[in-house]
C-alpha cells in the first residue's frame, strides 16, 4: 500500500498542492481511502494527518468506507429534480434498505446522489458503474436493481 | 494615522489596525466569539459585524478583519448589525442550548432564543469558533485536532475521531474554548489529565514535587527546542 | 504538429496550408461525442461508422469527424453530413451502414432520421433550418461542431490562435486590457464583474509571480456549458488564457476542473500537450520571448469552490473554505499572490474580442451586457440543450422559440436562473430581455447560465426547499449565518412542505434571509436565501396554501397529497397493482381499481405506470 501511495505521489512530484488529486488517485486505486493509505500520504507529503483527514471529509468525492460492487449514482441536479428524481431515490433506498451515501452490508450496492452530471436531456439519470441510464423512472429503477441483484447472486465473474 | 468615526466618536487610529482593535482601544464594546489576541482573526463567528460607510457605499463587514481607513464611518449598533448579530446568537443558542457562556452573552445583549428553532439534542457546546484548532496549529505547533466534514456536519475532532497520537495534552485548546465544549479532566492528585479521550501522565517538578505539565508536552518542547527533557522538569515557580 | 512554430507568420502559413488542404465540398460525417451524446451510447455508433467506412474503402473519400457538444442534447445521437449539412437526429446505433449507403453514396435522405418541427409538422433536412439552431447566435459555442477537440490542426484550420499571434506580436499588454475593457466583457461565472478591470488590477498589483486561473469547477446543477466548451473546443479556452496571461504579466496558469468531468479533463490535457509541442504554450511562445504554462488541478466535489478564495484553498491542497475578501484576489489570491480568475466561458470569449475587435464585440448585446451568453436550457422543456443567444434576448424566445415550449401541453410556471443561489422568474417576466442587470433587478441572477424550466406540476415551496437543501449540504460550515441559518431555513421549509408550517413562518424566513445575506462570510451564504426570497416574492400564495390550508396545489409534497383512482378513467388493466410495492393499489381485472390510503406510501409508481391518466393526486 505504501509503495502504491509513493508512486502516486511521485507522479505529482511530491507537490502538496496536489493533495486533492493525489487522494482521488489513491481512492481510485483502493476503491476507497483506507486509513493506512491516508497515513502514508500524510507522512510522505509532510502534511499533518489532521489536515489530510479534514480534506478527505470536506470533499464529497472521498469515501472512508469501501464502496459496493455496484455503484449507483442518481443525479439530483435541478433538471432531474423537477422531473421527479426524488421519488426514484426513495424507491432505490427502500429496495436496497440503505440511505443515500451508504453501502449495503454485503458490499454489493452503494447508492449516492450527485449534484449534476450535465446530461440533463436524459434526466432523470441513474449511473451504474459509469454506465448512464437515462429517462429514469420508478419502474425502470426497480428493474435495473432486480437485474443487478440476480447477476450479483449468480454470476460473480462478470462486471 | 487615519481619522475615522466609530459610533459618532471621532477617532485617530494607526493605518493597518482593524476596526475591532481600534474600537476596543477606545472603549467601544463589540461582542466577539472567535477573537483572541494570540491568533490571527478568522471572521467565522460573525458577532463582530459592523456597518461601515466609505464614500457612498454602505456595507456590513467583520470588524475583526476590516482595516480602518481615512474618512470611514462605522456604526457598531445599526439596525442591520443588531439584526444579524441577534440571528447569529439565536442560531448558536439553538445549536448549543447547554452552553452557559452563550446564555450569559444573550442575556447581556438582551437577545431571546427564537422559539421556532428546535434546540439541537446532541449536547454539543461547540460553536465552531475555530480557536482551538488555530491555537493547536499556530501557537502550540502540533496540529493534533482539526475540522472534519462540512456545513452543519462540521465538527472539531482528532483524526479518524480516534485518540490522537500527536496530541501532547497541553490543554491550550480547552483554555481558549469560549463555550465550554472542550473538557479537560485532571485527577485529584494531579498525576494525570484526560483530554480528547486520551490520558496523559503528568510530570512532577524536580524541586517542589508538584505535577505541572504532561510528560508528552515536555518531550515535545525538548524535541522542538533541543533542551534536554531533564532540564525542563522544573516548574515555573521553582525555575 | 511536432515542431515548434517560431513566429506569427509561420503560424499564418500553417493555417493557410491546413485550410487549403481541406476541400469544403468533400463529404464529411460529423458526430457529436460530447458527454451528453456519449450517455446515449454514441461511441458504438462512432465505431460502427468507422468500421462501415473501412469495409467500403471509403476512409479517404469521406471525411469523418467526432466533435464536442452541438448543444441539441435532446435529440442525440446526432449526425451532420457536409457539405449540405444534412441533419440526422436520434440516430440508431446501428444506422451507420444505411446512412453511408443511402445518403453519402446515393444522395438519398433518410426521412425517419430527420427532425420534425413540432410547430409545423414539417421535416427539416438541413441543420441550419432546425428552429433550435436557427434562432441562436452561435458565436463561441458554434465552433464546437467545426473541430475535433483532439485535433490542433482542426483548430488551426479555422484560424485558431490568430488572436494569440495578433496579441503577442502586435499589441502591448495595456492595449489588450483596454480592448477587453472596451468590449465590456463581463465574467460568465456568476457575478458578472468586468473582466478587463480585473485584468487591469492584477497587472498593476505588486507581487510576483502572478497567476491566471480558469475556473472549470462548474458547480451549478443544471449548467454544463463550461464542460461542453472545455471538452469540445479546449484550444479556444487555452488561447483565451494565454492572451490573458500575456496582458496580465503572468507566466503560470491553472485550470481547476471538476473531477466529474473526465472527458473535459482528458481533452484539455491533450490540448495543453499539443500547444506546448507547437510552441503555443511554454517557453518563448511563437518566438516572442513570452513564457506561460498551464497546470490542471481537479476539484474534490464542493460547490463552495466556485467562490474564488475557496478555490484557491483547494488549489493549495486544503479544504475549500473561503475567507473574507476585503483584500481582493487580484492583490492577494493563490498563495497570497496577485491572481486573476475567470471561468471557462469568459476565457473562450477573449480570442473573439482580440481577433475581431472590441467595437464589433460590443455591438452584440445590451447596454450593460455585451456579447452572447450560453444558457443550458433544461427541466420541463421540449428541447433540452445548450443555447447561445445575444445578451438581451427575451426569455420567451429562449423558452418557446428555441426551447420548443413545455412538454405535454403543460402550463409554464417559472424559470429558475442563476444556479442554487439564483431565483425563480414567473410568467409575467417572460418578455424581459436576459442580461446581468435585468436578472438582478427581478431578484434572480445570471450565475453561470443555467435555466431550469418548471411547469404547473412543480411546487415552488418544494423547489425552494430543494435549493436550500442543496446549499445546506454545500455550505463549508465556516461562518454561523450560512452554516446554522440556512439549515434552519431548510427545516422551516421542510415543515411547510410536510404540513407542519406555522403562521408567521414566511415572515420569519424573510427576516432570517435578510440577516443571513448581511451576515455571511462569502457569496454562497450571501445569496443562499435567494431561492426562498424569490419564490416568496412571486409565489406567496403557494406558501399560504401549504401553511394555512395544508394543501400542495401542484400535488408534489407527499404529506399533503393523497393518491386515488378515478373510476371513470380506470380500465382495470391491473398495471398499477403490479407496480405498487405495498399492495395499496388493488382491484379486479377489468374493474375500476382503488388505492388503500392506509397502505399507500405515495411512492408515485402507480401514477407513472398508468396509461389512462386515472391516478389522481391531490
Amino acid at each position: 500500500m505504501e509503495q502504491k501511495v509513493k508512486e502516486i505521489i511521485q507522479h505529482y512530484h511530491g507537490d502538496k498542492s496536489y493533495l486533492v488529486p493525489i487522494l482521488q488517485d489513491v481512492q481510485k486505486e483502493f476503491n476507497y481511502l483506507p486509513k493506512d493509505a491516508l497515513c502514508a500520504v500524510s507522512t510522505q507529503l509532510s502534511v499533518p494527518i489532521s489536515r489530510v483527514y479534514e480534506v478527505v471529509t470536506f470533499y464529497k468525492a472521498f469515501s472512508l468506507k469501501p464502496k459496493g460492487r455496484y455503484q449507483l449514482s442518481l443525479c439530483m441536479g435541478t433538471a432531474c429534480h423537477v422531473r421527479g428524481a426524488e421519488l426514484i431515490a426513495g424507491n432505490i433506498e427502500s429496495i436496497l434498505g440503505i440511505k443515500e451515501g451508504e453501502t449495503t452490508e454485503d458490499l454489493e450496492f452503494s447508492f449516492e446522489t450527485v449534484g449534476c452530471l450535465g446530461a440533463c436531456a436524459l434526466g432523470p439519470v441513474l449511473v451504474v458503474n459509469g454506465e448512464y441510464h437515462g429517462h429514469m423512472n420508478i419502474a425502470k429503477s426497480t428493474k435495473i436493481l432486480k437485474k443487478l441483484g440476480k447477476k450479483g447472486a449468480t454470476d460473480d465473474d462478470q462486471d | 494615522m487615519v481619522n475615522l468615526t466609530i459610533d459618532n466618536k471621532k477617532i485617530e487610529a494607526e493605518a493597518g489596525q482593524t476596526i475591532l482593535e481600534v474600537s476596543r482601544e477606545n472603549g467601544i464594546v463589540i461582542p466577539t466569539l472567535c477573537s483572541n489576541e494570540a491568533l490571527e482573526p478568522s471572521g467565522a463567528c460573525r458577532m463582530c459585524l459592523v456597518e461601515v460607510k466609505h464614500g457612498k457605499r454602505t456595507r456590513i463587514v467583520t470588524s475583526c478583519l476590516y482595516q480602518v481607513a481615512e474618512g470611514l464611518i462605522v456604526d457598531t449598533k445599526s439596525e442591520r448589525v443588531l439584526a444579524a448579530r441577534r440571528l447569529v446568537l439565536q442560531l448558536l443558542l439553538a445549536r448549543c442550548p447547554e452552553s452557559k457562556q452563550l446564555r450569559e452573552m444573550a442575556e447581556e445583549l438582551g437577545i431571546q432564543p427564537e422559539p421556532r428553532f428546535t434546540p439541537d439534542q446532541d449536547k454539543s457546546k461547540c460553536i465552531l469558533c475555530r480557536m482551538c484548532v488555530r491555537t493547536c496549529e499556530k501557537v502550540v505547533g502540533v496540529c493534533a485536532i482539526g475540522f472534519s466534514y462540512r456545513g452543519s456536519e462540521k465538527n472539531v475532532c482528532t483524526p479518524f475521531q480516534e485518540d490522537s497520537v500527536s496530541c501532547i495534552g497541553c490543554g491550550a485548546c480547552a483554555y481558549v474554548c469560549p463555550s465550554g465544549h472542550i473538557e479537560m479532566e485532571t485527577t485529584e492528585t494531579g498525576d494525570s489529565r484526560k483530554i480528547w479521550g486520551r490520558t496523559f501522565k503528568m510530570k512532577s517538578c524536580k524541586v517542589c514535587g508538584r505535577y505541572f505539565a504532561p510528560e508528552d508536552q515536555l518531550k515535545f518542547i525538548s524535541t522542538t527546542t533541543g533542551v534536554p527533557v531533564d532540564d525542563l522538569a522544573v516548574c515555573i515557580s521553582c525555575r | 504538429m511536432t515542431t515548434k512554430i517560431k513566429s506569427f507568420d509561420e503560424l499564418k502559413s500553417i493555417q493557410e496550408r491546413l485550410k487549403a488542404g481541406r476541400d469544403p465540398k468533400k463529404p464529411c460525417i460529423t458526430i457529436c461525442v460530447g458527454t451528453g451524446c456519449l450517455a446515449y451510447g454514441t461511441q458504438k455508433l462512432v465505431d460502427n461508422f468507422r468500421a462501415e467506412l473501412a469495409k467500403r474503402n471509403l476512409t479517404e473519400k469521406i471525411g469523418f469527424r467526432t466533435t464536442g457538444c452541438h448543444g441539441f442534447c435532446e435529440r442525440g445521437p446526432m449526425v451532420v453530413i457536409a457539405p449540405d449539412k444534412i441533419f440526422y437526429q436520434r440516430v440508431g446505433l446501428e444506422d451507420a451502414a444505411e446512412i453511408i449507403d443511402k445518403t453519402l453514396l446515393k444522395g438519398e435522405i433518410i426521412e425517419r432520421l430527420l427532425y420534425v418541427d413540432p410547430a409545423t409538422g414539417q421535416k427539416v433536412t438541413r441543420e441550419d433550418d432546425v428552429p433550435f439552431y436557427k434562432k441562436q447566435t452561435r458565436l463561441v459555442f458554434g465552433l464546437n461542431s467545426k473541430v475535433d477537440p483532439e485535433s490542433l490542426d482542426d483548430y488551426l484550420a479555422i484560424g485558431g490562435y490568430t488572436a494569440l499571434g495578433k496579441a503577442l506580436t502586435g499589441m502591448k499588454p495595456e492595449a489588450i486590457i483596454q480592448e477587453v475593457i472596451k468590449a465590456n466583457l463581463r465574467g460568465r461565472g456568476g457575478g458578472g464583474f468586468p473582466a478587463g478591470w480585473k485584468w487591469d488590477s492584477t497587472r498593476k498589483a505588486q507581487g510576483d509571480p502572478k497567476y491566471v486561473i480558469c475556473n472549470a469547477d462548474e458547480g451549478d446543477p443544471g449548467a454544463y456549458m463550461d464542460r461542453s466548451l472545455l471538452e469540445g473546443n479546449p484550444h479556444l479556452v487555452l488561447e483565451g488564457m494565454i492572451i490573458g496571461a500575456f496582458a496580465i504579466g503572468s507566466s503560470q496558469g491553472y485550470i481547476y476542473a471538476r473531477n466529474e468531468y473526465p472527458l473535459a479533463i482528458k481533452n484539455i490535457t491533450l490540448a495543453i500537450e499539443q500547444a506546448r509541442q507547437a510552441g503555443l504554450l511554454g517557453e518563448n511562445i511563437l518566438g516572442t520571448g513570452f513564457n506561460f504554462d498551464v497546470k490542471i488541478n481537479r476539484g474534490g466535489g464542493a460547490f463552495v469552490c466556485g467562490e474564488s478564495s475557496a478555490l484557491f484553498a483547494s488549489l493549495e491542497g486544503r479544504a475549500g473554505e473561503p475567507r473574507a475578501k476585503y483584500i481582493h484576489a487580484t492583490d492577494k489570491g493563490l498563495y497570497d499572490k496577485p491572481t486573476n480568475l475567470n471561468n471557462v466561458e469568459t476565457w473562450a470569449n477573449v480570442p473573439f474580442i482580440i481577433d475581431r475587435g472590441a467595437d464589433w464585440y460590443a455591438s452584440i448585446g445590451t447596454a450593460g451586457s455585451k456579447g452572447t451568453k450560453i444558457f443550458s436550457l433544461v427541466g420541463k422543456i421540449n428541447n433540452t440543450g445548450l443555447v447561445e443567444v445575444p445578451m438581451g434576448t427575451k426569455l420567451r424566445e429562449i423558452v418557446f422559440d428555441i426551447g420548443g415550449g413545455i412538454p405535454g401541453g403543460k402550463k409554464f410556471k417559472a424559470i429558475q436562473t442563476g444556479g442554487p443561489s439564483g431565483g425563480c422568474i414567473p410568467e409575467q417576466y417572460l418578455d424581459m430581455g436576459v442580461d446581468f442587470d435585468e436578472l438582478t433587478k427581478i431578484g434572480s441572477m445570471m450565475g453561470s447560465g443555467g435555466m431550469i424550466v418548471m411547469d404547473e406540476d412543480n411546487c415552488m415551496v418544494d423547489v425552494a426547499r430543494y435549493f436550500t437543501n442543496f446549499l445546506v449540504s454545500e455550505s463549508c460550515g465556516k461562518c454561523v449565518p450560512c452554516r446554522e441559518g440556512v439549515r434552519r431555513m431548510r427545516d422551516i421549509l421542510a415543515d411547510i412542505t410536510e404540513g407542519k408550517g406555522q403562521e408567521g413562518d414566511v415572515e420569519l424566513l424573510e427576516k432570517m434571509a435578510a440577516a443571513i445575506i448581511d451576515g455571511s462570510l462569502c457569496a454562497l451564504g450571501n445569496s443562499a436565501p435567494n431561492p426562498v426570497l424569490s419564490t416568496i416574492r412571486y409565489f406567496r400564495d403557494e406558501y399560504e396554501a401549504h401553511i394555512k390550508h395544508k394543501r400542495c396545489p401542484a400535488g408534489v409534497c407527499k404529506a399533503l397529497i393523497l393518491y386515488s383512482i378515478d373510476p371513470e378513467k380506470c380500465t382495470g388493466c391491473t398495471l398499477c397493482s403490479k407496480v405498487c410495492p405495498t399492495g395499496a393499489a388493488a382491484g379486479e381485472r377489468k374493474k375500476a381499481h382503488a388505492i388503500d390510503k392506509a397502505l399507500c406510501t405515495k411512492c408515485g409508481a402507480c401514477r407513472e405506470s398508468c396509461k389512462f391518466d386515472a391516478i389522481i393526486v391531490r
